[in-house]
């Protein structure tokens, strides 16, 4: 039974690592460019929904909404000012840009809050704690369900997004050829700023449930990046579908290693993730696919 | 010629630091040693290698908490050092194997969690006092004197030794080979160059210069702890010291090192967080909008170039067919 | 009326230059033959009057508007549209998407009805990954994506290439079709025949530059032959 309800709890931990990952994904797909500050950009979101929680004494749910098109729009200025140089430049650059930037953002948050953790639980109300007992060894948490519908919810509408729609069109064509793209009267440059806002405004939504679920401080990005990419390789790069599922069998994986030893926990992450990169010889096919 | 006594009278005159200097300035100076050990060794790999690590930390932690393991076994103290530095690179070549197979992005990332799984594993041993650090208590039979001049003529020779390997593997026939896989991967392995054997050579180097790194910050501090010793913080010194002294270049990282050495000297008291800040943010400037880094431009505007590597194509200006 | 005015265009890549001072005109209707040796530059040229290489020198104007800086997108709303070499559809996307992804602002004849209609083999297709065409099929579909931005000058570059000469024929049967509606077209050959017989003018490079201009009709093909290759340089 406990390994049972490890596993359940797994896939609610597997679901929190996948919506962390999602913007990760798409930026991956849309641009070829791992965003090594996508952790930090998250932890960003979630201090910002803070701070409209401290100000407004809303629900933290509230907040993140106000805060979400601060974060688009953040995204989109990213990309115009950052991001776009680095993509002109060859590989290693967008990897060295985005590094300096991670420690950019930790550091003007060490600066603006202190050292301090924080947590939104809090404010989330009995939300945070509220749970069914299913039976005796099973254990359900509301907030698991929560993350694990919206992370249902957001990878599916992000596929309807992209199959769909003429924006998903676009920014599938402009994933596959940037040039052709621009031949057929597609904006690329403001294509991939979407894309990039997108990505931040889900990786903030990451950030609410990081601060709900637990707690953060200014260097928590690092470690959350981490997760995401793991959970992005495990899953197969450039596939959404596989990211959803690549976050659940992150979490499974820590939350079965943690049954063996609590410190095992996220080391068996870290297994799972070379056993995956491994096997695999370098990661899956790098387009940014759509399950038909 | 001019070169080589240029560098042997360098040698000497740096050698004789500890014998003129008080002990504090002798550390100081190891320090800056230390990260020209860095730095050098980061740029053999993404500059001249085109592979970016973010996990070099690993080697790092592997090389300080070699030296006290060793240490802790019997081993007199300087041994144990050497020792630890060739566990380190011996530990390089099994990760190599898989490591190298993986492209930019996973390369990177991956290495950082194979410093994190390593970190993870040293957290977990009691003998190398877990997570709360441990210290090289067998250099205390040394007088402070001694120690430290002693630390210091070992960092002098591991620099001196890792550049000069760099130094001649990039003057051998493999250093042109490399010079093109760096510029165009496919097109040199299509010319018969066995690009994976190179790439694993400056691996394996670099992890040996990390190590020999991290036996060197334990020698100097006395005390680590896997949390500062495994940190990415130090993949972060050696991205904004190559960066800014120039990727690719030889001379580049020794200006990026001394750059760094003198930010930290005069910042750290103060500042904290915003001498941080400074530093990703001056990265990524860089990254972007100056990618040859200082010496780099310098090289390429004054048309120097101080120690003889390299090639430079000479465009002819030859007059327009009618 | 010239519908585009081309002057003293310089296109570089680096050091090396691929079309060194070119002027030519494209009256409203017209059909112009770009043919050349490979190499001559006429790829580069199209793909700068398309805006996706930025000249070194020269003037573009449109319809009266110089467009010499203006981005690729934005020309396509001006009504340039080019069929790039090797077609360049995007393979993930199906045939529909194809069409449907390069729909601008600009109304017109042109949608996925009419283009099924001038392509009718395409009709079975619709929802086809384009990866998985054939090349005479995924040649239609390149151009009714150029089609779809409903464009008032149509370039194609080498729609022949790599294609079965039963193929090309059926290619360039549409295209007649669309020539005869009173679209104007620039079109890259290396075919000598079918670009002479299908266009109303004809320019030849060589090495970057113009080295022949004419009527298609009059022009007698061994002097065409000996520009093409360079036999007969002016002084």
């Amino acid at each position: 039974m406990t390994v049972v309800n490890a596993v359940l709890q797994g896939v609610f931990l597997g679901a929190f690592y996948a919506v962390l990952a999602c913007g990760l994904s798409i930026m991956f797909g849309v641009m070829r460019i791992i965003n090594l500050a996508h952790g930090d950009l998250a932890v960003l979101g979630a201090y910002i929904t803070l701070v409209i929680v401290d100000r407004l004494g809303v629900s933290p749910f509230i907040a993140f909404l106000i805060a979400l098109p601060v974060m688009i729009a953040l995204g989109y200025v990213l990309h115009l000012t950052v991001l776009e140089r680095s993509l002109k430049s060859g590989i290693l650059t967008p990897l060295l840009a985005t590094f300096g930037l991670s420690i950019v953002i930790q550091n003007l948050l060490l600066i603006t809050f202190s050292p301090d953790v924080h947590s939104l639980g809090r404010s989330a109300g009995t939300l945070t704690t509220a749970s069914w007992q299913v039976t005796s060894g099973l254990s359900v948490s509301a907030l698991g369900i929560l993350v694990l519908v919206v992370a249902v919810l957001v990878f599916g509408a992000l596929q309807v997004f992209l199959s769909r729609t003429r924006l998903g069109w676009t920014m599938r064509a402009t994933a596959e050829d940037a040039d052709a793209a621009e031949l057929v009267g597609i904006d690329s440059r403001g294509t991939y700023a979407w894309a990039t806002a997108l990505a931040v405004a889900i990786a903030a939504l990451g950030g609410l449930f990081l601060g709900i679920r637990s707690v953060f401080d200014p260097v928590s990005g690092p470690t959350q990046l981490i997760f995401a990419f793991e959970a992005v390789v495990i899953g197969g790069m450039g596939s959404l579908r596989g990211t959803l599922v690549g976050g659940i069998a992150l979490g499974v994986a820590q939350t079965l290693g943690a049954q063996v030893n609590p410190e095992f926990a996220v080391i068996s992450g870290h297994l799972l993730f070379l056993v995956v990169l491994i096997a695999r010889f370098g990661g899956g096919r790098m387009v940014l696919r759509v399950a038909r | 010629m001019l070169f080589t006594a240029g560098t042997g009278l360098l040698a000497v005159l740096l050698a004789s630091v500890p014998l003129i200097f008080d002990p504090d300035v002798v550390q100081k100076l190891t320090t800056l040693l230390i990260l020209v050990l860095l730095a050098a060794m980061w740029n053999a790999l993404a500059g001249y290698g085109g592979l970016l690590s973010v996990g070099q930390q690993a080697f790092i932690g592997i090389g300080a908490y070699g030296t006290v393991f060793f240490a802790d076994l019997g081993v007199t103290p300087y041994l144990a050092m050497l020792l630890a530095t060739v566990v380190a690179g011996a530990i390089s070549l099994p990760i190599s194997l898989f490591a190298l197979r993986l492209r930019s992005a996973q390369f990177a990332i991956g290495m950082w969690v194979i410093a994190e799984v390593i970190s993870i594993l040293v957290r977990l041993d009691q003998n190398l006092g877990a997570g709360t650090g441990i210290s090289l208590i067998q250099l205390n039979q040394y007088a402070p004197n001694f120690r430290q001049a002693y630390t210091f003529w070992l960092a002098l020779a591991f620099a001196i030794v890792f550049m000069a390997a760099l130094f001649f593997l990039l003057r051998s026939p493999l250093g042109t080979s490399l010079q093109a896989i760096r510029d165009d991967e496919d097109a040199a392995r299509s010319l018969g160059v066995r690009v994976a054997a190179r790439k694993r050579l400056l691996f394996v180097l670099a992890g040996f210069g990390c190590g020999a790194a991290g036996v060197l910050i334990v020698a100097n501090t006395l005390f680590i702890e896997p949390g500062s010793v495994f940190s990415v913080q130090w993949s972060a010194y050696m991205i904004f010291m190559v960066l800014v002294g120039g990727l690719g270049t030889f001379e580049g990282p020794i200006l990026g090192a001394i750059l760094l050495f003198a930010i930290l000297q005069t910042t750290v008291s103060q500042g904290g967080p915003w001498y941080l800040v400074g530093l990703g943010a001056t990265a990524a400037l860089f990254a972007l909008l100056l990618p040859r880094g200082l010496w780099g431009t310098i090289e390429e505007r004054l048309g120097l170039r101080l120690l003889p590597v390299g090639y430079r194509v000479v465009e002819e200006k030859s007059a327009e067919p009618t | 009326m010239s519908l585009l005015h081309v002057e003293a265009l310089d296109c570089r890549y680096g050091l090396l230059q691929a079309v060194r001072g070119v002027s030519f005109e494209v009256a409203q209707g017209e059909t112009l033959a770009l043919i050349g040796a490979n190499g001559a530059g006429k790829t580069t040229l199209l793909r700068s009057l398309a805006g996706a290489h930025r000249p070194h020198g020269g003037r573009v104007v449109f319809d009266g508007a110089d467009i010499t800086t203006l981005p690729a997108h934005s020309r396509v709303e001006r009504g340039i549209a080019l069929v790039p070499e090797g077609r360049r559809l995007f393979p993930g996307l199906t045939v529909e998407e194809n069409l449907k992804v390069a729909t601008g602002r600009r109304r017109g004849r042109w949608n996925v009805k009419s283009v099924l209609e001038v392509f009718p083999l395409l009709r079975p297709r619709l929802q086809l990954l384009a990866a998985n065409l054939s090349g005479g099929e995924q040649q239609a579909v390149a151009i009714g994506r150029a089609l779809m931005s409903n464009p008032r000058l149509l370039m194609l570059d080498e729609v022949s290439l790599g294609l079965a000469p039963v193929v090309v024929d059926s290619v360039y049967r549409s295209l007649a079709g669309i020539i005869a509606e009173g679209a104007t077209v620039v079109l890259v050959e290396q075919d000598l025949t079918r670009a002479l017989k299908v266009a109303d003018r004809v320019v030849c490079m060589l090495e970057g530059r113009v080295v022949l201009e004419g009527d298609a009709k009059s022009l007698d093909r061994d002097t065409v032959v000996k520009a093409y290759f360079g036999l007969r340089r002016t002084a």
